[in-house]
């Protein structure tokens, strides 16, 4: 594509690097910035810094948070005694819609593919042993929900999470149930996903 | 089930080709070299997505260009089906059934049962055990979807633990707690496939028997051994056992990827012991065997590729393969010959309908009878 600018050519080449984006919706964005008054840029920049340079990550969970701990993980509403697992934000947001979950989550951040080079270490699984493993006094865990995506990388971490679980003697269940094979749960429906919670089905390490 | 027609443009070394097929027997006629083969690996790929020849579609563009498109349309027990295979370089491949997409190219492999005779064949006799898992492997799956399934999850698996163990190896020490996961799941999918590999087996060799016999003068005893060491009662014990060896290899040293079909002769192996034309004739009886299944399994003839066939086989043999096309033993047939008066010989004995085609450098032609 050619350019008459360098300014719209550095643009399109900077917005074209989001996913899902071609240099053709880059460019439609860049001219509609153009057409928009100037404060309209500042603004969405301004948050998009704002948004990169100040978020945070919840100490406990690993979603996202202005806190150093999250708005589910201080809420006196939800149920202490549970924690789903699942492997990104995306699927945090995707169970919250569904409204039939009360407990505590824990994000991953992947799951284990040595193919991808990507190992426990990788992943927040010793962080959720940790807080499995703390809580043995006071703030009991029960349950360990385990909402990962039905995959051939989603059920080995299953596996192995449930394995490094196996020691504190706590009740470790799968939704797999009802998602479809191969699905991702952020792209399954509302109802699905919710049911799913409801019937989860106990997991074994053996 | 039958081919009713095929349009192809820019596959291999055909420009364009459009030709109508006979119910009954098909012959591609030409000199070596002129693309007769071409013509059975489009039958191929329509009934099964890829070459029997070459694994790597955008070798088979026609040369300087960019795609190939190979249209065909089936007669599925009087159910028409137009089934499209699009292949442009650097893209995914396309199969399109009637218009609709499929969606993974393993849905539509065991809808069109396919059988070639290549005389290449007896690679799979004198080659190592690979070849002989493939075989068997793709009978399998297109007779089980859940066979399948198992093979695409085990050879994920499969990989995925050797990623693994050459991670271990470049840091110099075994995570036994970690491998373990992929353990459980490769020795489950061991067993689970070494069953249904056993008991193909015990259905397979029957058949290939009985064919082996009426395709050879001789009445030598033949079978076939399945070796694996996944079905011994302490497999999961000794694939455990295995794990230092795997470190040292760094690979997986244990599970059916290691199996073997062994070809006997009067108990002896085929590969060492078997005479060129012993290979031969069991090398027929293994496809007309797998013939045989599929039309037992699927309940319709399956197309039946010849390739060649005419100059490599002995007249013995090619006059017993004929009988069975005369006694209406096979569906349609599909058949490559160098020599036009030979073939047109051998068929006008048989009350078939027979047409032939002149395959003259890239160009498809009707050939008067
Ligand atoms: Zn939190």
């Amino acid at each position: 594509m050619n350019f008459p600018s360098k300014l719209i050519e550095n643009a399109v080449n900077e917005i074209s690097k989001l996913p899902g984006i071609g240099k053709k919706t880059a460019l439609r964005l860049a001219l509609h910035l153009l057409k928009q008054k100037e404060t309209f840029t500042e603004d969405l920049s301004a948050s998009l810094l704002a948004l990169r340079k100040e978020v945070q990550y919840c100490n406990s969970c690993f979603n996202i948070s202005d806190e150093p701990v999250c708005s589910i993980c201080t809420s006196q509403k939800r149920d202490k005694s549970i924690i789903c697992v699942v492997e990104d934000i995306p699927d945090v947001l995707a169970i919250e819609n569904t409204s039939q979950y009360q407990g505590l989550y824990h994000v991953l951040g992947g799951v284990i593919s040595p193919i991808q080079g990507i190992g426990p270490d990788d992943l927040k699984i010793e962080a959720l042993i940790q807080r499995v493993a703390n809580k043995q006094t006071e703030d009991k865990i029960e349950e360990v929900i385990l909402a990962l995506p039905a995959t051939m990388e989603g059920d080995t971490t299953s596996f192995f999470i449930t394995r490094r679980l196996k020691e504190f003697g706590i009740k470790v269940s799968t939704i797999a149930r009802g998602i479809p094979i191969g699905g991702e749960l952020e792209y399954t429906d509302e109802i699905t996903l919710g049911r799913s919670i409801l019937t989860r089905v106990n997991y074994s390490a053996d | 089930m039958h081919l009713k027609n095929i349009r192809l443009q820019q596959f291999k070394n055909y420009n364009k080709a459009e030709v109508q097929f006979s119910e009954e027997i098909n012959c591609f006629v030409g000199i070596n070299g002129s693309g007769k083969t071409n013509l059975l690996d489009a039958i191929h790929y329509l009934c099964l997505t890829k070459s029997a020849i070459n694994g790597m579609d955008n070798l088979n563009v026609q040369h300087q260009r960019e795609f190939f498109t190979i249209f065909g349309d089936f007669d599925l027990e009087g159910k028409e089906l137009e089934i499209r295979c699009i292949f442009e370089s650097g893209k995914k491949k396309q199969l399109l059934q009637s218009g609709k997409a499929v969606e993974k190219m393993s849905d539509h492999v065991g809808l069109l049962p396919v059988v070639m005779i290549a005389p290449d064949d007896t690679m799979l006799i004198k080659d190592g055990s690979e070849e002989r898992r493939r075989f068997f492997d793709n009978m399998l799956c297109q007779l089980s979807k859940s066979y399948l399934d198992s093979l695409v999850r085990y050879q994920h698996f499969l990989k995925q633990r050797n990623a693994l163990i050459k991670q271990f190896a470049e840091k110099g020490r075994w995570d036994k707690n970690f491998i373990a996961v992929y353990d459980r799941e490769i020795i489950q999918l061991s067993i689970e496939i070494a069953w249904q590999r056993a008991n193909f087996i015990t259905e397979y060799e029957p058949l290939l028997k009985a064919y082996y016999a009426e395709i050879s003068d001789n009445q030598e005893e033949i079978g076939i051994t399945y070796d694996t060491h996944c079905l011994f009662e302490n497999f999961e014990k000794n694939f455990q056992s295995a794990a230092q060896k795997d470190f040292l290899l760094k690979r997986t040293n244990m599970g059916v990827h290691k199996d073997d079909f062994v070809f006997e002769l009067e108990g002896y192996p085929l590969k060492k012991f078997g005479s060129q034309g012993q290979q031969k004739s069991f090398v027929i009886a293994l496809k007309l065997a797998q013939f045989q299944i599929f039309l037992s399994h699927k309940k319709t003839k399956p197309i039946l590729l010849l390739d060649d066939i005419f100059d490599k086989l002995d007249d013995n043999r090619i006059q017993k393969l004929m009988q069975l096309v005369a006694d209406h033993r096979f569906g349609q047939l599909f058949i490559t010959d160098a020599r036009p008066e030979r073939s047109k010989e051998i068929l006008s004995k048989i009350n078939s309908e027979s047409r032939f085609f002149l395959v003259k450098e890239g160009v498809l032609k009707y050939m008067d009878q």
